[in-house]
């Protein structure tokens, strides 16, 4: 793509096509969807953080009044391992069914155990309280320290560590291990003038979507099925749904509501199965609606890490060595995102010596599942801490540190491949010049700088563009809007066809209507399916051409498509007034039928994503309670579709991040029951902790795609963790190591200072 | 939740009778103002009443007035009146912020003082205020009215000074004279929709000399109820509320204070903010008794 690409639309800030719906309520999300005999499903859970289960029975709760059907574990397929493809959390199916309802043993707290469909919720709740479950107690493994013990209580028996040079020897919590590096470590270490070396630690967190996991779903008596839920892909949830009852692909359809957040939450199954299996049992359909407590207590949280971080400087700032070993939890089953964490851990800087370690570690809580960028906000909070305090200690200002080390065009990423054309360097120099950074900081008031990186992903995706007879656009896909896609597919595809955005309806359609596409997720909706959405418009282009030149009696290429029409080209003799797209759809009926563009790919040359975080915080040292001041985020955008939907992926992951980093974590009691499952006491930040976000997009067009996007919905998060850690920790006088910096961490922080 | 019957009495009268009837047929009766607790508590299964008693339909549980010089604020009030009231904004405005502190505008449309009082959280916010500010409840009997200090109203978690067959119809409390102030804060992790870890209220009212003559400090969310800590008040009386005052009253409130460990704050934690608080607090109070206060 060309850098001075003239936009006519792209770029624009039009009202999203499901604004207005959104705001005045009639949208339908996962649980405003009913049929007729429509029965209430609810699920018993673990009041255990580990057990075995010696007997489950269900007599008394099937004959309860209104119930229709009970299901347990023994009511399931055993499912063969086989690695999850395309979703953002990975992982394995047997894994996967094994959380959606528990067989043998419970793994945490909350673990579905059995569940009922009854007339209604009261007598499904009264059901699961008859359903006779004896259980076998066991010691819950709570910590990373108490899972790699040597006589851990075994979460898993059959669990042998994976990646380790020599294939274990006994079974352990250790679910796999990474390793990677590069150079001579020691060397690099033995050369630098200062050695950053300390231990970072991030609490288990909740992506904290609004709209809990609700589904209804219908079994045919062909042993066809539907599903309607709120999920953030439909083809994942038909693929996971199917392998965890043991039906083909084809046998179900999944038709997605709108969706109340995701963050990575919504890329997988928990209700859906259970719901399906209950209708199929009881003949009817079946709602399954989770509430606030039981998405705590059962979904998604993000991994809790430790990171061990050892990093050497030469004395004018240049990285000599690095050196990470991560473990995070996994939760009960194998699969937190440490993977990604130690490719992201050292990704925005160059460094010749280098050894990462990353663990993946089973404890007895809910299974981690995807959140913005999973993994590396936790990395980068261990790196950009480390890299705030080298700047203090050695004198230089923190993003100038930053600039002597940034990755640029042309370096190999610590990962593997080279960088092609990224925005690190372009997002330094923005903030060093940002009026947040230039302006004095009020007394007391501590500043912190960090950069974030994802790396974005393609993955495939399919769209159909059909022109209505009228001219008007219709563009079908399969991917959940969560945050503004439909506008910038409309967007793109008015661009390229070179019509008014208001022509264009985009419909996110179910399974058996759009063509497969991996999630909403990787931060790759507006540059996969955005790519997907402007090829099939190329190929309506291409048919219009096509039909104009037999019209005309000339040959294609001697046509050509501009501003919404298409013209003879320039010097061809031809006498002819320009077609456009409602003269040619207009004509459809006399000239090859409809007009429906196609196009399904697997999208290469997705753009990493850099962004670098200015935060100003203020802690009251009587209290240890931290006022976030100012907060601004700037980032890459490549190009941004719709600046004001790209503004809004920065401001929610700056206020994500900011919740974590100031007070979201799981509270556990000692047998590991999780104490704050509801909003009151689990603190995501109100409206009224937080200064405006101020934002600022950097344009780095990403050759990978026609119009230069690359993703932007994950990046945001990664850094605001060490930019109010660093923040904070400038204003209490103290280096704060350890997320949540609530009031009575910093208090006695600042004890100790 | 469960089915429950639902009646809302419009006159005292009506309100005994029904009260004694469900007394008499064992009837598990919940009184209903707002319902911003109640509701809640309904939901999540902690209680399952059979009868729902509505009594914002008795006048006397909606008064909201000066009667000579004593403020009557009505059971039933709802925060967002009861805040508005000119007298309370002007002459109790610590009281007024703590009634601004309960939830957000639409639960305040609800909510009532009452309702927070009777609830008895340790943690709620209001009764610190009360207590400061020298309330008293006064209480619907079977045979009459009877009044108690709103702290000695509040005598446990979730527990009060309440008779079955009882219900509190109003509150009330002198008018302060000039050169009297008070304050509320309460300290949470968020800036709203949040949890009081501690809440300190306090009235104070000097002489004519500028020397602290009455001093009353109530502290919340650091024992099973509010209480009014009498020592943290005396060690200021006799003072100009000088910082060594300002200690000493925030050393006697820690003293008193019996907090436990849980997941809002370890104990040592809510003591020692406990004592920030009180300093913070008598510090607004004092410079009201200068300011509004003094007229
Ligand atoms: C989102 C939200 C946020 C909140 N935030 C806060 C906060 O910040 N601070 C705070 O303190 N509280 C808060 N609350 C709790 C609640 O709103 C307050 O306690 C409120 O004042 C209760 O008043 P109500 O009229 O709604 O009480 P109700 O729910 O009607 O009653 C509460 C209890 O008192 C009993 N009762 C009520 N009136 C009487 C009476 N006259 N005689 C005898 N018994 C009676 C009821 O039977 C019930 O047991 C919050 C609640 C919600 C839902």
């Amino acid at each position: 793509m060309s850098e001075a690409m003239d936009f006519k639309v792209i770029g624009t800030r039009p009202i999203r096509p499901d604004g207005v719906d959104k705001v005045t309520g009639r949208a339908s999300f996962g649980a405003d969807f009913s049929l007729p005999g429509m029965l209430e499903g609810a699920v018993l859970r673990s009041p255990h953080a580990h057990a075995r289960i010696k007997s489950i029975n269900t007599d008394k709760a099937l004959a309860a009044p209104g119930v229709k059907a009970v299901v347990t574990g023994a009511d399931f397929p055993q499912v063969a391992a086989g690695a999850i493809e395309g979703g953002e959390g990975g992982g394995d199916f047997a894994d996967l069914a094994g959380n959606v309802i528990a067989r043998g043993k419970v793994r945490y707290h909350g673990h579905a155990v059995a569940a009922v469909a009854a007339q209604s919720r009261a007598q499904a709740l009264a059901a699961l309280a008859l359903i006779e479950v004896e259980y076998e107690p066991l010691p819950a493994v709570l910590s990373l320290d108490a899972a790699l013990a040597e006589s851990a209580p075994l979460i898993d028996e059959g669990l042998m560590t994976s990646g380790l040079p020599e294939p274990a020897a006994a079974p352990s919590n250790l679910a796999s291990v990474i390793e990677m590096g590069n150079g001579d470590l020691e060397a690099g270490f033995a050369e630098a003038a200062l050695i950053i070396e300390r231990r970072y630690q991030t609490p288990t967190v909740h992506q904290g979507y609004i709209e809990p996991h609700a589904c209804v779903g219908r079994w045919g008596q062909d042993d066809q099925a539907m599903l309607w839920c709120c999920t953030q892909g439909a083809f994942d949830v038909r693929s996971m749904t199917a392998k965890v009852l043991g039906q083909p692909v084809g046998s179900l359809k999944v038709i997605p509501s709108e969706i109340g957040g995701g963050f990575g939450g919504k890329t997988t199954v928990y209700l859906e199965p259970l719901a399906l299996q209950l209708s199929k049992k009881s003949g009817r359909p079946v709602r399954m609606v989770m509430t606030r407590e039981e998405v705590f207590r059962a979904t998604g949280p993000a991994s809790a890490a430790t990171i061990d971080l050892r990093m050497g400087f030469s004395s004018d700032g240049k990285i000599t060595a690095a050196e990470a070993i991560m473990a995070y939890e996994a939760g009960a089953f194998p699969g937190s995102p440490v993977g990604p964490g130690t490719m992201c851990v050292f990704a925005p800087y160059r460094i010749a010596n280098f050894r990462i370690k990353g663990m993946d570690v089973l404890v007895n809580k809910p299974k981690a599942a995807a959140y913005r960028a999973p993994g590396a906000p936790q990395a980068l909070f261990a790196t950009e801490s480390a890299m705030d305090e080298a700047a203090q200690k050695l004198g230089i200002d923190p993003i100038e540190l930053r600039l002597r080390n940034a990755v640029e065009e042309g370096d190999s990423a610590i990962y593997g491949p080279k960088f092609g054309p990224i925005g690190l360097r372009a997002c330094l120099e923005a903030a060093a010049a940002h009026p947040h950074y230039t302006k004095a900081k009020d007394a007391g008031v501590g500043r912190g700088v960090a950069v974030g990186f994802w790396f974005n992903v393609g993955l495939q995706s399919s769209a159909e563009v059909h022109i209505n007879e009228d001219g008007t656009v219709t563009v079908i896909e399969g991917n959940p809007d969560i945050g503004g896609s439909r506008a910038s597919m409309a967007l793109m595809a008015a661009e390229t066809l070179g019509v008014p955005y208001e022509s264009v309806r985009v419909v996110v359609a179910d399974t058996e209507t759009a063509g497969f596409s991996n999630v909403t997720g990787g931060s790759r909706v507006t540059f996969a399916t955005g790519m997907a959405v402007v090829e099939a418009s190329k190929d309506i282009i291409a048919q219009c051409c096509s039909r104009a030149a037999s019209l005309w009696s000339t040959d294609e290429d001697m046509v050509e498509w501009r501003d919404g029409a298409v013209h003879p080209r320039p010097g061809v003799n031809v006498e002819a007034t320009p077609l456009s797209l409602k003269d040619l759809a207009g004509q459809a009926g006399r000239m090859g039928g409809p007009l429906l563009g196609k196009a399904s790919l697997n999208a290469r040359g997705a753009g990493p994503g850099f962004s670098v975080n200015l935060c100003d915080a203020l802690v009251d040292q009587e209290t240890g309670q931290v006022q976030v001041k100012a907060f601004t985020a700037i980032q890459d955008a490549g190009k941004a579709i719709h600046p004001s939907y790209v503004e809004g992926q920065l401001q929610g992951g700056a206020v994500q991040g900011i919740g974590w980093a100031l007070n979201e974590e799981y509270v556990y009691s000692p047998d590991g029951i999780m104490e704050n499952a509801g909003f009151l006491d689990y603190r995501i930040p109100v409206a009224s902790d937080l200064p405006m976000i101020e934002t600022q997009i950097i344009e780095v067009p990403n050759p990978g795609h026609p119009y230069g996007v690359r993703g932007v919905g994950e990046t945001p998060i990664v850094a605001p963790l060490a930019a109010v850690a660093n923040a904070v920790s400038a204003s209490a006088g103290v280096r704060m190591t350890e997320l949540p910096l609530s009031p009575p961490r910093v208090l006695e922080a600042l004890d100790q200072a | 939740m469960q089915g429950f019957a639902y009646e809302a009495p419009s006159s005292l009268e009506a309100l005994r009778a029904r009260l004694a009837a469900a007394q008499g047929a064992g009837e598990l009766t919940q009184v209903l103002a707002g319902g911003t607790d109640l509701l809640v508590q309904m939901k999540q299964g902690q209680r399952a009443p059979g009868l729902i008693l509505d009594i914002k339909r008795v006048g006397e549980t909606q008064a909201l007035a000066v009667d000579g010089d004593t403020l009557v604020i009505g059971a039933s009030v709802p925060a967002a009146k009861a805040k508005a009231f000119p007298l309370v904004a002007e002459a109790f405005p610590g009281l007024a912020h703590a009634i601004d502190l309960i939830g957000s505008s639409q639960i305040q449309g609800r909510a009532s003082l009452g309702g927070n009082l009777c609830n008895a959280s340790p943690a709620g916010d209001t009764i610190p205020a009360l207590i400061a500010n020298g309330f008293e409840a006064q209480i619907l009997t079977a045979e009459g009215l009877r009044t108690l200090p709103v702290e000695a109203f509040v005598t446990g978690v979730g527990k009060n000074a309440l008779a079955a067959g009882e219900v509190l119809l109003a509150l009330q409390a002198p008018v302060p004279g000039p050169r009297s102030g008070d304050a509320y804060q309460r300290f949470t992790p968020r800036t709203e929709m949040d949890i009081a870890v501690v809440g300190v209220g306090a009235r104070l009212t000097l002489d004519d000399a500028g020397v602290i003559a009455s001093a009353r400090i109530a502290l919340g969310a650091v024992a099973p109820h509010a209480f009014l800590a009498e020592a943290a008040g005396a060690a200021l009386v006799g003072t100009r509320g000088e910082p060594e005052a300002l200690e000493a009253a925030a050393a006697a409130a820690m003293e008193a204070a019996k907090p436990i460990s849980d997941k809002r704050g370890s104990a040592d934690f809510r003591r020692r903010i406990c004592g920030v608080l009180v300093k913070r607090v008598v510090a607004q109070a004092l410079e009201r008794c200068t300011t509004e206060g003094a007229k």
